[in-house]
């Protein structure tokens, strides 16, 4: 009995060293782990790329255009890793019309050169994922759809990236934002099925899937284009979540809005709330200098 | 795009085409509208959905005239199929009810989703298989006149919820037999459910459908289950089967075009089993709806075209024409880009030569349900779509459908085949301009005179009849098959025609594309070719036949030799 307490006091020791030895990891890593995993996953399991040759295209085109961009607007080569888990999402989340590679070198190029372009006081204010598919799909809903696969809806599969994607959103120190947005969409849309007279599940089956994975663990945690402050960025993440339900209402009422608001309703939500949000706070930041 | 062989020129371009198609439905009497099968109404929200299919069209020469006649399922209690006999004279008479292929959707027998014509007891006349949501019926064709009943005796009678059923000869023992492919699973009766949990189990990789079923003819008009031996008992929610030799071992394989799930091939192993093999054809899974075979490219092999569903802004899944590679890498390649890959909601399709130049067209029917222009239902599937399988297999959480369309009001596409140079949809260019519901599509020379009719079964809508009139300075040569050691309709029988460095590969299908069957005979495009160097057919039975110098610009019968 106490062998067994003093192992388990050893392994809770080694996980808390583990923990505090990832604290020194840059955060970057830890995401690109993350969006590996998803995209291996997705990959292994389902052949959801549909081929590779786009995914080598949005990878080189975004690293490509981080690469050329950073040198002409920084002088030097940043760190391409912001460029990599760019070139992962949108291969995972643009689907073309036809087998097209086009929107991924397009993709590619907006998302990255949106970083260098659609700035605020030397900051960023989309996240270039986001901008580059919100882009693409307001642009060329005839050729661009976004993701359709669902990982099999697979309980299995998405516990696993649910529990992977909690973890480390902990330790990059950004998991109020995203339990924020889950509790809020969970509140919003269940209240919105309840006042339309409309059955509750279908309304929050849409939280399960891979689209709002790499929403809630990519786009809405970046660490580049959230608000600074703990409070403002719960706050930021509420407001993304009441836009998206004010899209599905009227997508439920049936106004004409462009497809891509039907068809993407959290990434709309996101490109309306975010910039917005990180002007304010830019904006706030330097007043205060 | 890469072939093994030399770049195929085709004559025709997207601004001469090289034929028209002229609805001539009215003017040949066939006024057969299909309509939508009503269920329990414990899924009266996604009833629309779940009723979206039943237009079948299916040809055959029932009574051995000579001319193609035409046979079309409808879907509700009380409505009747219909069995247009071909007058010769371009106009067709309903003779289904004396036929006694009628009214085949009763209360308890379940409503028809379609038809498959084979000489299942080779006595020279063309039976019938009509698989329902409900009960298997097989009538055997009497006199050409008539048909009797003999499901019962034949071992048939099972409940299958299914949609496609195809002929062929799997042990090659001379005599046919019927894979029938399953939806809904069988213990499901869609009047009176004991549960709602009836849907697909994933969006993308559904395995919860019916079980597909292989009966073996075993002579004397009985059949006999073999699924199980066989190993072809897929799940998949199986939409639409095709069979050939697709990697020239002699023996008929199965291909497998399965909604919310990968396509699936199952190659024959000397007609003892089966092997599911991947073939290239795991890497996408989308929602097959109809499989139809053709030599695309003129490579003088079995190309495959499969139809899915894409939306503007909500999903690309993208057709597919998967190029056989079979003999090769043992692969099919999947070479479907621009215009070919988008179709819409597309169903039914055939290749056929419809500007007789060569070189194959295809023609695709689309759209899924057309209702309220202004109500669309994507918004609502996209919803429910992400949902996790329990949720999704569930019809009570499905949102409810309403008056919505769901990708309706779609047009035909009828794609120009230039060769290297891709593609083209020439549908508006010669006259297929229609925006119903198709379903099921079917290609025949229904007038004997060299030129591939359209015929297709709309959902919940009219049926139409699209005449060819392909360009009169091309030539032709069709050929009308007789088994003789093989099963005597010769389904599963390929004919490759040489004609200078036109080279073209095809098979007498017993089921093909969506809930539909095309003519028995086989018709061949020769462009501006004037003769036709020879012609091979492999009979079914292993015999291989060499015609040298066929004549053109008419059919020719052929038996098969004995020895």
């Amino acid at each position: 009995m106490a062998d067994a307490s003093r192992t388990t006091v050893a392994e809770g020791n080694a996980l808390s060293r583990a923990w505090q030895r990832s604290s020194k990891i840059d955060p970057r890593y830890l995401i690109a782990f993350l969006i590996t995993l998803v995209l291996v996953a997705a990959q292994l399991r389902y052949h959801m790329l549909g081929s590779y040759d786009r995914l080598v295209l949005a990878l080189v085109v975004c690293t490509g255009t981080e690469a050329v961009l950073s040198w002409f607007d920084r002088g030097k080569f940043v760190n391409l890793l912001s460029a990599y888990i760019s070139g992962i999402s949108l291969t995972l989340l643009t689907k073309p019309q036809g087998g097209a590679l086009w929107p991924f070198a397009l993709g590619g190029f907006l998302a990255i050169s949106s970083k260098y372009v659609l700035k605020y006081h030397e900051n960023h204010l989309w996240n270039p994922t986001n901008f580059a598919i919100s882009a693409l799909l307001l642009a060329a809903p005839d050729k661009v759809s976004v993701l359709s696969h669902q990982f099999g809806n697979d309980v299995t599969t998405n516990l696993v990236i649910w529990i992977f994607g909690l973890i480390i959103a902990a330790r990059v120190g950004v998991l109020h934002i995203t339990l924020t947005y889950v509790l809020s969409f969970l509140i919003l849309n269940g209240g919105r099925a309840l006042a339309l007279g409309q059955p509750l599940l279908p309304e929050i089956a849409p939280i399960t899937g891979p689209m709002y994975q790499l929403f809630v663990f990519f786009m809405i945690t970046d660490p580049r284009t959230v608000v600074r402050g703990r409070r403002r960025q719960i706050v930021v993440a509420i407001l993304i979540a009441i836009m998206e339900m004010l899209i599905r209402f009227a997508s439920d009422q049936g106004w004409p809005l462009p497809t891509a608001f039907n068809a993407a309703p959290a990434f709309l939500a996101l490109a309306i709330v975010g910039p917005i949000a990180k002007w304010l706070d830019l904006r706030r930041l330097a007043a205060r200098k | 795009m890469r072939l093994d062989r030399g770049p195929m020129r085709a004559s025709s371009d997207a601004a001469h085409p090289g034929f028209v198609l002229r609805d001539a439905t009215a003017a040949a009497g066939i006024h057969f509208v299909h309509h939508r099968p009503t269920f329990d109404p414990k899924i009266a929200g996604v009833e629309p959905h779940v009723a979206a299919v039943g237009a079948s069209v299916s040809v055959t020469d029932f009574d051995g005239d000579g001319w193609p006649d035409l046979y079309f399922t409808d879907s509700r209690f009380g409505e009747p199929n219909a069995l247009y006999r071909n007058r010769g004279d371009g106009t067709f008479e309903d003779v289904a009810a004396a036929a006694g292929v009628a009214n085949l959707n009763r209360p308890g027998e379940g409503v028809s989703m379609g038809g498959v014509w084979g000489d299942f007891d080779n006595d020279g006349r063309e039976d019938l298989l009509v698989y329902r949501y409900g009960y298997l019926s097989l009538f055997r064709n009497v006199d050409g006149k008539h048909f009797q009943d003999v499901t019962e005796q034949a071992g048939l009678r099972r409940w299958m919820n299914s949609n496609g059923a195809i002929w062929l000869d799997y042990d090659r023992d001379g005599l046919l037999d019927l894979y029938v492919t399953a939806y809904f699973r069988s213990d499901i009766d869609l009047w009176h459910l004991t549960t709602t949990r009836i849907m697909h189990n994933s969006f993308e990789f559904a395995t919860n459908g019916g079980k597909n079923a292989l009966f073996h003819n075993l002579g004397g008009g009985k059949f006999e289950d073999v699924t199980d031996e066989a190993g072809v008992g897929s799940t998949r929610w199986t939409l639409a089967a095709s069979s050939a030799d697709f990697n020239g071992d002699g023996w008929p394989d199965i291909y497998l075009a399965n909604d919310y799930g990968p396509e699936e091939l199952y190659l024959n192993d000397h007609g003892r089993r089966f092997t599911l093999t991947t073939a290239g054809l795991e890497s996408e899974s989308k929602s097959g709806m109809s499989v139809t075979l053709g030599d695309a490219f003129n490579r003088g092999r079995l190309d495959a075209f499969v139809t899915n569903i894409s939306e503007r802004g909500y999903i690309f899944q993208n057709n597919n024409l998967r190029v056989n590679e079979m003999a090769g890498s043992h692969r099919f390649r999947n070479v479907a880009e621009g215009a070919i890959a988008d179709a819409g909601w597309a169903w039914g399709a055939q290749f056929g030569d419809l500007n007789n130049d060569g070189a194959n067209e295809l023609f695709v029917a689309n759209g899924f349900i057309s209702a309220n222009r202004n109500r669309s239902y994507w918004y609502a599937m996209s919803k429910i779509a992400g949902a996790n399988g329990r949720l999704f297999e569930d019809a009570a959480t499905w949102p409810a459908f309403g008056d919505a369309s769901l990708s309706g009001y779609e047009p035909s596409r009828v794609y120009l085949n230039r060769g290297v140079a891709g593609w083209v949809d020439v549908a508006k260019k010669v006259g297929a301009n229609d925006l119903y519901d198709g379903r099921a599509v079917a290609l025949a020379d229904l007038s004997n005179r060299g030129a591939v009719d359209v015929i297709v079964a709309n959902q919940n809508q009219p049926a139409v009849l699209y005449r060819d009139f392909p360009d009169s300075a091309n030539h032709w040569i069709a050929f009308k098959l007789i088994g003789t050691r093989s099963n005597r309709s010769a389904i599963g029988a390929e004919v490759l025609i040489e004609a200078g460095d036109l080279k073209q590969r095809r098979v007498i299908d017993g089921g093909s594309g969506f809930a539909s069957q095309n003519d028995r005979r086989l018709h061949f495009g020769l462009g501006n070719h004037e003769w036709v160097d020879r012609a091979v057919i492999q009979w079914p039975s292993g015999t291989q036949q060499v015609i040298a110098r066929p004549q053109i610009d008419q059919l020719i019968t052929i038996t098969e030799p004995e020895r």
